[in-house]
C-alpha cells in the first residue's frame, strides 16, 4: 500500500502544470481568480484547448480519442486544473451524451457526434427531470411517439443546466406506457435544438442568475435515427452515464483549492481569537476533506483493478456536495458585513473600479445560495443516501 | 410566571397581521425590493399613522413607552411577511442611539421627525476591516474649533440610501480597539463630503458605504459624552439584535410550516414526500429548532427589560442560538424543496437569505458564543 508518486507520475504532474500555464486560454485563468462571471466562449476556449492537447476525452476510450491516462494520472490531472483554477469541464457533452454514444450508440452517431462533442464545437443539455419527476425520475412523462421515420416529442424538461447556450439536448423520453416497470418504457433520444417546437424558457435561481431553464417540446419532429440504442433501454443507459462519472462529483480538487485560497486570505489578518476560532473552523473541514480524498482514491484504485465504479461511490457525491458548502459558508462568514452587497454587474467583465467590500466578499453570499443546489442536484444526497442503504447495506 | 401577551399587545400583533394579510403578500414584497426606494414610502406612513413607530420611544420622547415585549411583537410579524420597511435602522437602530446618547434637545429636535415618519435615519457603525468588533473604529472626528471634521470610511450603513439624518460613531481619542475614545455624531446625509455608494443587499434590503471626507459639523452635532458613546451603541446594538432574533424566529415559522405544506403536496414515488420518516424526523428537528428559538426568544426579551449583564448574556445565547438554528433550519427548508427551494420566483428562498444574513447582523454566532462566555 502506498501514495508516493512514481517518477514518470512527477513528470507527467509537470507536464500538466505547463499545459495550465501556458497553453490554456490565460485570459479565462485571469477571469476565474477575478472572480468575474464567465461567459459561454470561455468555457468553449477552455475545453477546445484540452483538444488541441488531446486531454479533451479524460475516461474516453483512446480508440474515440480518449487520453488512456491511469487512475493516478486522472488524479493528478485534476488537482492541477483545480490549482490552476481553471473551470471545471462542462459535463454534459465531454461526461455525458460522449460515453453514452461510444457505449450504446451506431457507427453513424459516433461519426456523426463524438468529435464534435471532443472538440466542444457543440453544446449539449441534459432533458432529465421534468416539474413532475425530479428524485423519481422514472415517472417522467415527455412523450416520443414514432411515426414513420420520426419521433414526435411533447412534453416539458426543467432544471436544463445552460439550456440557453445548447446546439443539441439528449433526452430521456417515454416511447411505451404499456410496460410492467416504467423504466421499460423511457428512450434515449438525441434532439436538435433548433427543431421547431422546441422553446426554452430562464428559470432564474435566487442568486439572480440565468444557469436553468424549463425546455418544451411541441410536437418536435425528431428523426428516428436520433434514438440511441434500442427503444425502452433509455433507463440503463441513463443509469451507466450516472455511475460513469464519479471522478469529477466530488469536486475534490477544487475544494482544495478553494480552501487554500480561503487561507490565503488570513494570511493578511493580524492575530486575534477571532482568527483563531476560525482557523479551527478551516482545520475541521480540511480533515473532512483529507478523508474524502483517500475515499476517491480507494475509489480510483478499485476501478483501476479492474472493478466497476459502484454505489460506494455514492459517498463520493454526498461528502463532496456537503464538504463544497461547508466552503461556501467559511466564505460567507469570513466576509463578514461585507457579505450583504449585491452587486452582480461589478462581476462582469467590463467593470471598471473597485467592488465595493473588495476582491471577493460580495461574490460569497451569492455562491453560497446558489450552491444550495449542489446537494439537490445529481441525483439529491437523500437519493444517493436510499442507493447506498439498497445496494451497498442491503437495507 | 406568564408568557402571554397583555391585551394591548395582543391588538399589536393583530393589527400587524391584519395589515400583511390585506396588503403584504409576497408579490407586494418582491415588487418593494425592485423599487426604486427600496419600499413603500405609503406603507411607511401608514406605520406611522398606526403609532407602531411611536412604541418604543418613552412618553418623554413621544413614544409609547414600549418594552423589549412590544418590539419582539412588531418584528416577529415583520419577519413573517419580510416586510422590507426600515424600522430596523431607523426606529431601532438610529432611534435607539438617539434615545439612548442624545440630550433632551437633541431628542426633542429629531425625534418628532423619525416617529412621524418624516425622517429616515441610518446609524454608520460598521467599518471595512472591523469585522463585529464595535471598538475597531478608525473614522476620526477632530475637534476644530467650535466644529469637528469627520474622516473615514464606513461600511454597509443599512438605510443609508434613504436616510436624511445619519448618527455615525467616530474616534475623538484613543486608538482603534480602546473602549475610551469613541464618539457619536449626527449630521445630515447631505452634508459637503458624505459620499455614499448605494447598493440593494443579498437579502432585499438597501444599504450604502458611506465615505467622509472632510466633513465639517457644528459641536451640536456630538451626541451626549465625548469619547464615552461606546456603551450607548453596546447598548443600541443589542436592542437592534433582539429585533432581528425576532424578526428571525418568524421567519422560521413560516418556513418549517411552508416545509411541511409543501412535502405534504409534493407526490413521488407515487406519495408524498411528507410521508418519509427520514424527511418527517428532519422536520421535527425544524419545528424543534423554531419552538427553541422561540424560547430563548421570550427568555431574553424579558432579560433586557432590564440592561445590564444578565441581558448581554441573555442576548448572545439568543443571537448564537438564531444563528446556528437559523442557518440549519434554512438550509433544510430549501433541501426539503428540492429543485423549488433555489428558485427566485418562490418565497421560500427569499426567507431562506434573509434568516441566512441576520446571522452577520451585529456579531454573528461565533461573536455571541464567545460573548456569552465572558459578557
Amino acid at each position: 500500500m502506498h501514495v508516493n508518486l512514481t517518477d514518470e507520475e512527477i513528470a507527467f504532474q509537470t507536464e500538466v502544470r505547463e499545459f495550465f500555464n501556458s497553453r490554456y486560454p490565460q485570459e479565462v485563468l485571469r477571469k476565474q481568480d477575478d472572480h468575474e462571471k464567465l461567459g459561454k466562449e470561455d468555457f468553449v476556449a477552455g475545453q477546445q484547448a484540452l483538444c488541441e492537447r488531446g486531454w479533451a476525452g479524460i475516461n474516453w476510450p483512446v480508440e474515440y480519442g480518449g487520453t488512456g491516462w491511469t487512475s493516478t494520472q486522472k488524479h493528478i490531472f485534476f488537482n492541477e486544473m483545480a490549482a490552476a483554477n481553471a473551470p471545471g469541464i462542462i459535463p454534459f457533452g465531454l461526461g455525458m451524451v460522449g460515453p453514452v454514444i461510444y457505449t450504446f450508440g451506431s457507427k453513424g452517431q459516433k461519426e456523426r457526434f463524438l468529435p464534435d462533442i471532443l472538440a466542444s464545437r457543440i453544446w449539449w443539455c441534459q432533458g432529465y427531470s421534468e416539474p413532475g419527476s425530479g428524485s423519481d425520475l422514472a415517472s417522467l412523462k415527455c412523450k416520443a411517439e414514432r411515426s414513420g421515420n420520426e419521433y414526435v416529442v411533447n412534453g416539458t424538461k426543467t432544471w436544463t443546466t445552460l439550456a440557453q447556450y445548447a446546439d443539441w439536448i439528449f433526452c430521456l423520453v417515454r416511447t411505451s406506457s404499456d410496460v410492467a416497470r416504467r423504466q421499460e418504457g423511457i428512450s434515449f433520444l438525441l434532439i436538435d435544438m433548433k427543431t421547431p417546437g422546441v422553446t426554452v424558457r430562464p428559470i432564474i435561481t435566487l442568486d439572480g442568475e440565468h444557469e436553468v431553464n424549463e425546455v418544451h417540446f411541441e410536437d418536435v419532429r425528431v428523426p428516428a435515427e436520433n434514438l440511441v440504442g434500442e427503444e425502452g433501454k433509455g433507463w440503463t443507459y441513463g443509469k451507466f452515464l450516472l455511475t460513469h462519472e464519479r471522478t469529477g462529483i466530488a469536486m475534490v480538487a477544487q475544494s482544495k483549492q478553494r480552501l487554500t485560497s480561503l487561507k490565503n486570505e488570513l494570511a493578511e489578518s493580524p492575530p486575534s481569537a477571532t482568527l483563531d476560532d476560525f482557523k479551527r473552523k478551516i482545520a475541521i473541514v480540511e480533515i473532512d476533506l483529507l478523508a474524502l480524498e483517500y475515499t476517491e482514491l480507494r475509489t480510483l484504485a478499485a476501478i483501476a483493478t479492474g472493478g466497476a465504479p459502484g454505489p460506494e461511490s455514492s459517498i463520493l457525491k454526498i461528502k463532496g456536495t456537503e464538504i463544497q458548502q461547508a466552503i461556501d459558508t467559511l466564505f460567507l462568514e469570513w466576509a463578514g458585513y461585507y457579505a450583504f452587497p449585491f452587486v452582480p454587474t461589478e462581476f462582469e467583465t467590463g467593470f471598471e473600479g473597485e467592488r465595493v467590500g473588495g476582491h471577493w466578499a460580495a461574490a460569497s453570499a451569492p455562491r453560497y445560495f446558489n450552491n444550495r443546489k449542489a446537494t439537490i442536484y445529481g441525483g439529491s444526497n437523500e437519493i444517493q443516501k436510499n442507493i447506498i442503504a439498497k445496494a451497498v447495506l442491503g437495507l | 410566571m406568564d408568557f402571554s401577551l397583555s391585551e394591548e399587545q395582543s391588538l399589536l400583533q393583530e393589527s400587524i397581521e391584519k395589515f400583511v394579510q390585506n396588503d403584504y403578500d409576497f408579490e407586494t414584497r418582491q415588487r418593494l425590493v425592485s423599487s426604486d426606494l427600496g419600499f413603500s414610502p405609503d406603507y411607511w406612513r401608514l406605520f406611522a399613522e398606526l403609532g407602531w413607530t411611536a412604541i418604543p420611544f418613552s412618553e418623554e420622547d413621544g413614544g409609547y413607552g414600549g418594552t423589549p415585549i412590544e418590539l419582539m411583537v412588531i418584528m416577529e410579524q415583520f419577519g413573517r411577511a419580510l416586510v422590507v420597511e426600515p424600522y430596523l435602522a431607523t426606529i431601532v437602530l438610529a432611534g435607539g442611539i438617539l434615545a439612548r446618547a442624545a440630550t433632551a434637545e437633541q431628542r426633542h429636535t429629531y425625534l418628532p421627525g423619525i416617529i412621524e415618519g418624516t425622517s429616515q435615519a441610518a446609524f454608520a457603525f460598521a467599518e471595512p476591516k472591523a469585522r463585529f468588533d464595535l471598538a475597531e473604529v478608525t473614522t476620526t472626528a477632530k475637534r476644530v474649533g467650535g466644529s469637528y471634521v469627520l474622516n473615514g470610511h464606513k461600511a454597509v450603513v443599512f438605510n443609508g440610501p434613504a436616510a436624511n439624518l445619519l448618527l455615525v460613531s467616530a474616534r475623538t481619542s484613543g486608538a482603534s480597539g480602546d473602549e475610551e475614545g469613541v464618539s457619536l455624531f449626527l449630521l445630515d446625509a447631505g452634508s459637503s463630503g458624505v459620499e455614499r455608494r448605494n447598493y440593494s443587499t443579498i437579502d432585499g434590503q438597501r444599504a450604502s458605504d458611506i465615505q467622509l471626507k472632510n466633513v465639517s459639523v457644528g459641536a451640536d452635532c456630538l451626541l451626549g459624552e465625548e469619547s464615552a458613546a461606546l456603551p450607548a451603541i453596546r447598548a443600541a446594538l443589542d436592542m437592534a439584535s433582539l429585533a432581528v432574533c425576532a424578526e428571525a424566529v418568524g421567519i422560521m415559522e413560516m418556513l418549517y410550516k411552508k416545509t411541511i405544506d409543501y412535502t405534504k403536496s409534493r407526490v413521488q414515488f407515487g406519495v408524498p414526500i411528507g410521508s418519509f420518516q427520514a424527511l418527517q424526523h428532519r422536520m421535527v428537528d425544524m419545528f424543534m429548532l423554531y419552538e427553541q428559538s422561540k424560547s430563548l426568544l421570550y427568555m431574553a426579551a424579558m432579560q433586557m427589560e432590564t440592561e445590564g449583564e444578565a441581558a448581554t448574556k441573555a442576548l448572545s445565547a439568543l443571537k448564537y442560538h438564531i444563528g446556528t438554528s437559523g442557518r440549519k433550519l434554512g438550509q433544510e427548508a430549501v433541501q426539503l424543496h428540492g429543485g423549488m427551494g433555489v428558485t427566485n420566483e418562490l418565497d421560500v428562498a427569499h426567507y431562506f437569505k434573509r434568516l441566512t444574513m441576520i446571522d452577520t447582523l451585529f456579531g454573528n454566532a461565533d461573536y455571541h458564543l464567545t460573548r456569552f462566555i465572558d459578557p
